[in-house]
């Protein structure tokens, strides 16, 4: 993975003296509130509903043994033993003082970390395939496509104050692990005569007019990409909306002008971008590359895996997956226990995660945008030891991609801007499909909630989708079906009336009956809701 | 008076600023003011006889200044840069960057404050008005 | 009754206006009348409290409770981490909330 050179080391050193002088000067009353909020959203610090909130940045989900062990030692030292993954790849705490958070930011940089634009109205952190450079059905890893975009967007001095905040996502094959075209830019990268390039979709979103994002160039080479995306973002600068914080986002800038005008106009801002000498040279890419060589696998590795413990054996296929070098395979860590909080870990966690990345994944760790973690290069021999640490740790939950595999944002537990609590919901819900027998049968069923309509938890997404909303100042929930942030891209649609805390239960388990008992073949739920309609769901729900 | 910072060699420059319609108007100006929704580029073809640009920024929040003066910059314009308006100490280098070489905010400044903060990096990752060598070329010369 | 609330600027930590003074502790918030917004600004003036702002809230046996449900996850803590909030050992503590 990437390493800090001096200059990258220095600039993030500087960063954590400019925040230092920054806070020093909010507490002598130098700065107002009003004008510290936008400095520290720069650098990830929030004040939410209990405290502080620091938001650090994972860029590309990419993370080594040391780092993690980092992560858990902020939420030891500074924090109250735990930290939240997110829907960003990103890890917030909760429990921040402000005084505490340059020294925070001083110690994540003695691991080449930062909290640099997890929030704000900037070009935030740059999310990627949690399988990059580990998948059997990629192109190429896309990471050094995204390192090369974290640096030219770190501190950029055009694009700091932006309508609105601005969210790049980089993948590199036809599967869509990374809801790529729900990001303000996805990139896809693709062959075309021999070489790699980037096809580029702008304009997508959630929050409260969710788009899909259309795509507006099919092949970018590699010595354009940062003048492209420069001409992009200098477009959605100079246009986007500034009246109206919920129109702000590029998703209505180029749904108002249309996908063929937005790209003709950054076409003719490109034109002139090329003479400004922005793209650094092949060789630098290829600097930045070799940082992602494939590790030094072993070759002789067997690729047999002995599957006598049943426990182990439905893990393994619940939470493996193929991997492009023999003998090898990725395996996802659920931060999703029955009954636990979505994305939590707690510090003694982290840690176990990170001894098991130096041991036995060639020293990495991905974060997922659906809150769980990823040992990426795991020898399929060393699988049984790493799920029995794993088991011991409370971290073998065997339910990826199914219904108790919950996206869920922090909600009114944590979140200012909430307007019902989300994990309670997530909790009940694991609860009453508990049965891991039951949750197999019903297969895939990516469930996601949200609670409010910012849509951090993905719930447009969902196959099924759950958004809380205040009514009459009690928590309600309205249910949306079909939606998807795979290759299948569709936007949920809603149901109907809203429910309470149960009733909203309640109502998933009918509509996960309509399914098994009108599933056809091999379909999956989104399958058989998409071939059915809204109408039966509805039915049983409200009928 | 509201401080003013000044970057440049050359003097200040004293005749007072037009709107962007007045200035379009009238073929002897040469010092214009353009809003933060106004269009840059309609200044393009008058470059030649202006010697002052003013940029408005209504809130701190407005970022159209940075791509209005990255786009007047980049045509060519040499005269003076200025923002005016919600410029706070902390947004100086960023302006800076873009090309702004004069500044007019509406609440003082602290001098030991901006001069820190223009001071403090060493480095930066891409290019911009002021010409500041990005990193990767310091990498591959 | 209405009650002033806001963050410490240092910690962070939830506080409510006693009258005099700043708690963590909401049973000791004082009902402001219609004072709230000057004793905000002075308090946010002088660095006392961070972001304050004035809500609607009732006098109960148990003391004020806040109108919104909002203010009552601020006063008390997590809901889903019963362990952090003010009232750890209160299993009733998350009934007072919803």
């Amino acid at each position: 993975m990437y390493r800090y050179d001096q200059y990258d080391q220095q600039i993030v050193d500087t960063r954590v003296e400019e925040f230092r002088d920054q806070v020093k000067r909010r507490l002598s009353g130098a700065l107002t509130e009003d004008q510290f909020k936008p400095l520290r959203l720069m650098n990830g610090l929030y004040l939410q509903l209990h405290a502080y909130m620091l938001r650090v940045a994972v860029p590309y989900g990419t993370l080594d043994g040391r780092q993690m062990r980092m992560l858990a030692e902020i939420a030891r030292k500074y924090d109250r033993g735990y930290g939240h993954f997110t829907t960003r790849q990103n890890i917030q705490y909760n429990w921040i003082k402000l005084a505490d958070a340059p020294d925070i930011l001083a110690d994540l940089a003695t691991v080449e970390m930062h909290a640099i634009q997890t929030s704000g109205n900037c070009i935030r952190n740059i999310s990627s395939d949690q399988f990059a450079g580990a998948a059997a059905d990629e192109i190429a890893d896309p990471r050094p496509w995204a390192e090369l975009l974290r640096q030219w967007s770190t501190f950029h001095p055009e694009f700091s104050y932006l309508p609105r905040k601005f969210k790049i996502c980089v993948i590199a094959s036809d599967e869509d692990r990374a809801a790529m075209r729900l990001h303000d830019i996805g990139i896809q990268l693709v062959v075309r005569d021999g070489q790699i390039g980037a096809k580029v979709f702008a304009g997508g979103g959630m929050g409260r007019t969710p788009m899909i994002a259309p795509e507006i160039n099919d092949f970018v080479a590699i010595a354009d990409l940062l003048s492209y995306v420069e001409a992009a973002l200098r477009v959605y600068n100079r246009h986007g909306r500034r009246d109206n914080i919920y129109k702000a986002r590029i998703k209505i800038l180029v749904n108002d002008l249309g996908a063929e005008e937005y790209a003709r106009q950054v076409d003719e801002e490109f034109a002139g971008m090329k003479a400004r000498d922005i793209d650094p040279p092949a060789a630098e890419f290829d600097r930045i590359a070799a940082f992602f060589a494939p590790p030094a696998f072993d070759a002789d590795a067997p690729d047999t895996i002995d599957r006598s413990d049943p426990d182990f054996a439905v893990w393994l296929d619940q939470n493996v997956r193929a991997h492009k070098q023999p003998g090898y395979a990725i395996a996802t860590i659920s931060l999703k226990p029955v009954g636990g909080i979505p994305g939590d870990a707690s510090a003694e966690q982290m840690d176990v995660v990170a001894d098991l990345a130096e041991r036995y994944s060639l020293d990495e760790v991905r974060v997922t945008h659906s809150q769980n973690l990823v040992l990426p290069h795991v020898r399929k021999a060393d699988l049984y030891t790493v799920w029995q640490a794993l088991r011991d740790a409370g971290l073998a939950e065997a339910n990826l991609d199914l219904i108790s595999d919950i996206i869920a944002c922090p909600g009114l537990d944590y979140c200012s801007l909430a307007n019902a609590r989300s994990i309670p919901v997530a909790q009940k819900i694991a609860q009453r499909f508990a049965d891991l027998d039951r949750q197999r049968e019903l297969g895939e069923l990516k469930l996601k909630i949200s609670g409010c309509i910012n849509a951090c938890g993905h719930h447009h997404a969902g196959h099924i989708g759950i958004l809380g909303v205040d009514r009459k100042g009690t928590e309600n929930y309205q249910l949306l079906l079909g939606g998807s942030g795979a290759e299948d891209v569709s936007l949920a649609k809603i149901t109907g009336p809203g429910f309470d805390e149960d009733g909203v239960v309640d109502a998933i388990e009918k509509v996960t009956n309509v399914y098994l008992g009108a599933r056809q073949d091999d379909e999956r739920f989104v399958d058989t809701y998409r071939r059915l309609g809204m109408e039966p769901f509805k039915e049983a729900i409200y009928g | 008076m509201a401080d003013f910072l000044y970057y440049r060699d050359d003097a200040p420059h004293e005749e007072p600023a037009v709107t962007l319609d007045g200035f379009l108007d009238q073929a002897n100006a040469s010092a214009v003011r353009i809003e933060a929704g106004e269009d840059a580029r309609a200044l393009l073809p008058h470059l030649e006889r202006l010697r002052m640009i003013e940029v408005s920024f209504p809130t701190f929040k407005d970022g159209r200044g940075y791509s209005a003066a990255q786009i007047l910059r980049e045509a060519g314009y040499d005269g003076e840069l200025r923002a005016q308006g919600d410029v706070l100490v902390d947004q100086i280098p960023f302006m800076r960057r873009c090309g702004f070489d004069s500044f007019s905010p509406e609440t003082p400044v602290d001098p030991a404050t901006l001069q820190a903060s223009l001071d403090r990096y060493d480095q930066v990752y891409q290019r911009a008005a002021d010409g500041a060598v990005p990193v990767w070329k310091l990498r591959h010369g | 009754m209405n009650i002033l609330t806001g963050n410490d600027l240092k910690t962070g930590d939830v506080i409510w206006w006693t009258g005099s003074d700043w708690s963590r502790h909401v049973e000791d918030a004082a009902d402001v009348g219609d004072n709230g917004e000057a004793i905000a600004h002075e308090e946010e003036g002088a660095r006392r409290v961070n972001s304050p702002y004035v809500i609607a809230g009732e006098k109960t046996d148990k003391g004020p409770r806040p109108a919104h449900i909002k203010d009552r996850v601020r006063a008390l803590g997590p809901t889903v981490r019963p362990d952090l909030t003010l009232k750890p050992a209160d299993p009733e503590a998350g009934s007072w909330v919803i």
